[in-house]
């Protein structure tokens, strides 16, 4: 059972052991997976009545990167971006953000698990979206990468938006910026 | 709101208890019904003129093919409700009445056949009802398939459910458009199931049949609905506490 | 952030399905290449004799289709789901019927457009009676969209679950008949030189009811294969 209220300026990470529901939590909080019981607000008004207005401010990325190999690593974002009324212009520099400058043109077949996660993640850098929702966002991603991420999140969360993720990683974020919200298992 | 008095039964364990009292009261109607019935369907109701004896198949074909049409629309209405106002219960009852149905479609295809051997000295004639029915045994087996695919019963409820909802808006379809394609390929010999127009004698036989086979699929219908609630709540404490007292009676 | 029309939307997703089937060719030959085999198997197994093909040739043609587009159907959905687009497209702000329409609309092109063209030649094959080929046509043009919309839903329906394919058949070939039955109506009807038109405008009006009916209950099958 969870009662939880996130504000705008929150960076929350979803902590517990492997099963205990952090992937299901995030997928509920997106609306991609349906609550046993209860609804989930945005703005006071529930997600699925409000369907529209949500998704436009939410940015979720899951365990697949939703990535098509038959596409360059720039047409997809390119794709993603159009269809999030966000400018594909952009694209190839934010390519150059996430380091996949040189493998623009490359087929995404041809390119390997996290380059992947980088073209989902790339999308980040141009999202208007206020809520951030990434399930696992560092897998893959070096060190440097991952720095350049929580700086994006604090950025972001300070601008006024709010970052849910789940990671195995510690994060290197101050302590007093990252609220820590931890799932337990419970047999009925 | 007028629905009030449903809101209780909402709650799975209430449903669960609900059905469990009235099953042995379907139960023993329809016992009595069918006795009656089905003796009288039998032995006393007249032969027909042309068909003698064999006609008196007409008696369980009639009911089971009705039932098994009327069971799918219920399994639809069941399916609406679930996506409509979201009762979680009306999955369950819709995963208990599919093989009811698909069972009935099957005795009324069964029926159908060994009712047109000695008529037309065939095992299957492909006129419109049987046709009919055949496909209806198809639809009613997807949606059995489809809700056995699913783990999550939940999620299994949900796309059995619009299956059905699909599913019941073609047959009216299907139906019309075999009718009219068995039109069209009607050979020399009369392919339509001979229903000769009921008499009085006939009709009171039929209907205590079909009312007897009514409070079958309900008595059937609660047993399957009780189970799929054990199934879907199994986890609850309320199942536990009743699987601890069923042990503790049967220890004894 | 702009408002992204579901113009737009729909053109970026029919854009897309296009450019990923061109670079993945296969998957438009196959069943492609599938419909002509089936089609030739059938004088192998009835015999060559010209007036039982042609009597039974409509039927050949619209059964073999219709299986076609079932073995078709399978791509509609899979890779998204598998890769996390189909995730994603369900979290776009436009309304999932556009985005699903849109990738029915890419179906068809790829798959009921082909049929219809390669059609006439197979009927050659199978000595379909003169008169017809106007009816085999009109019929295929109405048809196949209706058996991509309808199919979308049992894909739909099982995208999420493994081996999939094999259900996908049960589900979807009874909803196929009403269309089956009425297409090769028409075409025998107009073999006799006699007016097919009320057959043709059932075939229409079921175009009509699952052009507006069915991507609702596709989206409603998405949202629960995703869950």
């Amino acid at each position: 059972m969870l009662d939880i209220n996130i504000a705008a300026g929150d960076i929350v990470q979803v902590e517990g052991p492997n099963g205990a529901g952090k992937t299901s939590l995030l997928r509920i909080l997106s609306g991609l997976s349906q609550p046993y019981d209860g609804t989930v607000y945005f703005q006071n008004e529930s997600i699925t009545q409000h369907r529209e207005t949500f998704h436009q401010n939410l940015l979720y990325l899951g365990h697949l990167p939703g990535v098509k190999d038959e596409m360059t690593a720039q047409e997809n974002l390119e794709f993603n971006l159009a269809l999030h009324g966000l400018n594909s212009a952009t694209a190839e520099a934010t390519l150059a953000e996430v380091n996949l400058l040189g493998f623009e043109d490359a087929l995404a077949a041809h390119l390997s698990a996290g380059q992947h996660r980088r073209i989902s993640l790339a999308r980040l850098w141009q999202s208007q979206a206020k809520i951030w929702i990434l399930d696992e966002p560092f897998t893959a991603i070096d060190k440097l990468g991952v720095e350049k991420l929580e700086q994006l999140f604090l950025q972001h969360a300070d601008n006024g938006g709010c970052v849910i993720l789940t990671t195995h990683q510690d994060l290197s974020l101050p302590a007093e910026r990252v609220k820590k919200l931890t799932l337990a298992y419970r047999f009925y | 709101m007028m629905w009030k008095w449903l809101h209780p039964y909402a709650n799975p364990e209430i449903s669960y208890h609900f059905a469990g009292k009235i099953l042995p009261w379907c139960a023993r109607l329809a016992f009595v019904f069918l006795a009656i019935g089905i003796t009288w369907a039998l032995l006393f109701a007249p032969a027909d003129y042309q068909q003698g004896d064999t006609f008196r198949i007409f008696y369980l074909h009639v009911p089971a093919a009705m039932l098994s049409m009327g069971i799918y629309l219920g399994m639809a209405i069941a399916a609406l409700s679930s996506l409509v106002w979201q009762l979680r219960l009306a999955d369950a009852t819709a995963a208990a009445m599919a093989p009811i149905g698909a069972t009935f479609t099957f005795i009324a295809l069964i029926t159908g056949a060994a009712w047109g051997k000695p008529m037309w000295g065939t095992w299957w004639i492909w006129d419109a009802r049987l046709t009919s029915e055949l496909i209806l045994l198809f639809l009613y087996l997807g949606v059995i398939a489809l809700h056995n695919a699913f783990e999550d019963k939940n999620l299994a409820g949900k796309a059995a459910g619009i299956l059905a909802l699909v599913g019941v808006i073609n047959l009216p379809i299907i139906k019309y458009s075999v009718e009219w394609w068995n039109t069209l390929h009607q050979g020399a010999t009369v392919s339509k199931l001979g229903q000769p127009s009921m008499t009085a004698d006939m009709f009171w036989p039929f209907l205590v049949c079909f009312i007897g086979f009514a409070f079958l699929v309900t008595a059937l219908v609660c047993l399957r609905f009780r189970s799929e609630i054990l199934n879907r709540n199994s986890m609850r404490p309320w199942v536990r506490e009743l699987v601890a007292t069923e042990e503790k009676a049967h220890a004894v | 952030m702009t408002q992204v029309s579901y113009r737009a939307a729909f053109g970026l997703i029919v854009k897309r399905d296009l450019m990923i089937a061109f670079r993945h060719r296969d998957d438009i030959i196959n069943p492609l290449l599938f419909f002509v085999i089936v089609v030739t198997l059938f004088p192998l197994g009835v015999g060559p004799e010209s007036t039982t093909l042609s009597r039974i040739a409509p039927g050949i043609i619209w059964v073999a289709a219709l299986l076609a587009t079932l073995l078709s159907l399978d791509r509609l959905f899979k890779y998204d789901y598998a890769d996390g687009s189909l995730e994603q497209m369900l979290l776009s702000p436009q309304p999932i019927f556009i985005l699903v329409l849109a990738k029915i609309v890419a179906h068809w092109l790829l798959t009921g457009l082909p049929l219809i063209l390669i059609a006439p030649l197979l009927a050659v094959l199978l000595h379909l009676n003169e008169h017809s080929y106007g009816a085999l046509m009109l019929t295929l043009l109405l048809g196949t969209p209706v058996l991509s919309l309808l199919g979308a839903i049992g894909v739909a329906l099982t995208v999420g679950i493994k081996k999939g394919g094999v259900l996908l058949s049960l589900l979807v070939l009874p909803l196929y008949i009403p269309v089956l039955i009425f297409a090769t109506s028409a075409i025998d009807t107009a073999a006799m030189n006699l007016p097919y038109n009320g057959q043709l405008a059932i075939i229409a009006a079921i175009f009509f009811a699952s052009l507006t009916l069915a991507p609702f209950a596709v989206s409603a099958a998405l949202k629960v294969s995703t869950n």
